[in-house]
């Protein structure tokens, strides 16, 4: 089987998993990204179709065939065989076509809500629910105040019980570290539920 | 634009984003047909080494590329080092591909695992951030 394996330039390539940075318009999800990511905050741009753009957003621009949007990209290194990629996605509604695509393949997503205006991020957990993909909540505490509790949080925005909220600062590393691994948790709390996998990688 | 935003109006509406239109076309040689090869963001995209002898020079942009592949590197990350749509890069990547100078490679990405050992690794190398 080793010899089958994909290689470069005779060096094996690292596995990769994907977690989505989600949550409305300036929540601080490109604040997340650059906070964890061993490389300053890339952005990479896609081109848009007019397909892609609401109506309401074109004013002004309306002879525009298309404009670009913004991705954020990070990058971790866990380990020598192992690297997770950040997406953040495009948080203005008229972008979202795009998160379907960065979607697929990912392990679960962070939704982040801007804790003076949660509702800007209301669609986002709509989005991930439907697909039943897994998130927890991170609540960006802006100017680091938190006036509400998690479960308060919780019960406001009509979430499962068993959907994690953390409260937590986008500027900070150790912060946002804590919200990706209460994801990991969350997934692995899940599939022991499933009966987990009996073998170890 | 309507109503205010945090958001830089070139990113928008101006002419930054309106140069950018041009520049990737003519790049692309006016070619918009997208890529047959499956180039998706997290592809690993490595420079050969050495490089092939003969043929064209590689266009500057091309050796740009070149350059930042010279180690694997997904297209994700190109895209944004080069500041170029993706879509334009991976149609300069298809180019490069056939002119035999660069390897891809789908990634071996893990999605939706219940896999506890992976998990692990996940969280041990999270927890050493
Ligand atoms: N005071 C404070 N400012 C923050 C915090 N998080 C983000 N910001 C600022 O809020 C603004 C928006 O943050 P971004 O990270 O760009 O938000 P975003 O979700 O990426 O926004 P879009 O991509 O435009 O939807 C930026 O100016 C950040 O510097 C925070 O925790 N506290
Ligand atoms: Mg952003």
């Amino acid at each position: 089987m080793a010899g089958s394996d994909p290689t470069v330039n005779g060096t094996p390539a690292p596995d990769t998993v994907k977690i989505l940075i989600a949550g409305g318009f300036g929540v601080g999800k490109t604040t997340m990204v650059g906070s964890v990511s061993e490389i300053v905050p890339l952005r990479t741009e896609e081109p848009l179709t007019a397909a892609g753009l609401g109506i309401d957003d074109l004013d002004g621009i309306e002879e525009k065939k298309a404009t670009t949007v913004a991705l954020d990209f990070g990058r971790i290194t866990l380990s020598q065989e192992l690297v997770l990629y950040l997406f953040g996605t495009p948080g203005q509604q008229r972008f979202w076509f795009m998160w379907n695509d960065l979607a697929i393949g990912a392990l679960g997503a962070v939704v982040l809500i801007d804790v003076r205006r949660p509702e800007s991020s209301f669609a986002a957990i709509d989005f991930f629910e439907r697909r039943d993909i897994p998130f927890v909540v991170g609540v960006n505490g802006f100017h680091g105040e938190h006036p509400y509790g998690p479960d308060e949080i919780r019960e406001s925005l009509a979430l499962p019980e068993h959907t994690p909220v953390l409260l937590c600062d986008a500027r900070s590393r150790e912060s946002c570290r804590d919200v990706l691994i209460a994801l990991i948790d969350r997934l692995m709390a899940a599939a022991a539920q499933d009966g987990g996998n009996a073998h170890t990688a | 634009m309507p109503g205010s935003s945090a958001r830089p109006a070139s990113e928008v509406n101006g002419s930054d984003a309106a140069g950018r239109l041009v520049r990737p076309f003519t790049l692309i040689g006016g070619r918009t047909r997208p890529s047959r090869a499956d180039f998706t963001l997290l592809t690993l995209v490595t420079a050969v080494e050495p490089q092939p002898d003969g043929g064209k020079r590689p266009q500057p942009e091309h050796a740009r590329i070149l350059r930042l592949c010279a180690r694997p590197v997904v297209v994700a990350e190109l895209a944004a080092h080069l500041d170029l749509p993706v879509s334009v890069v991976v149609i300069m990547l298809c180019d490069l591909l056939e002119a035999g100078r660069i390897t891809a490679q789908a990634p071996r990405q893990i999605s939706r695992t219940t896999d506890m050992g992976l998990l692990q690794k996940v969280r041990d190398g999270l927890g050493r951030l």
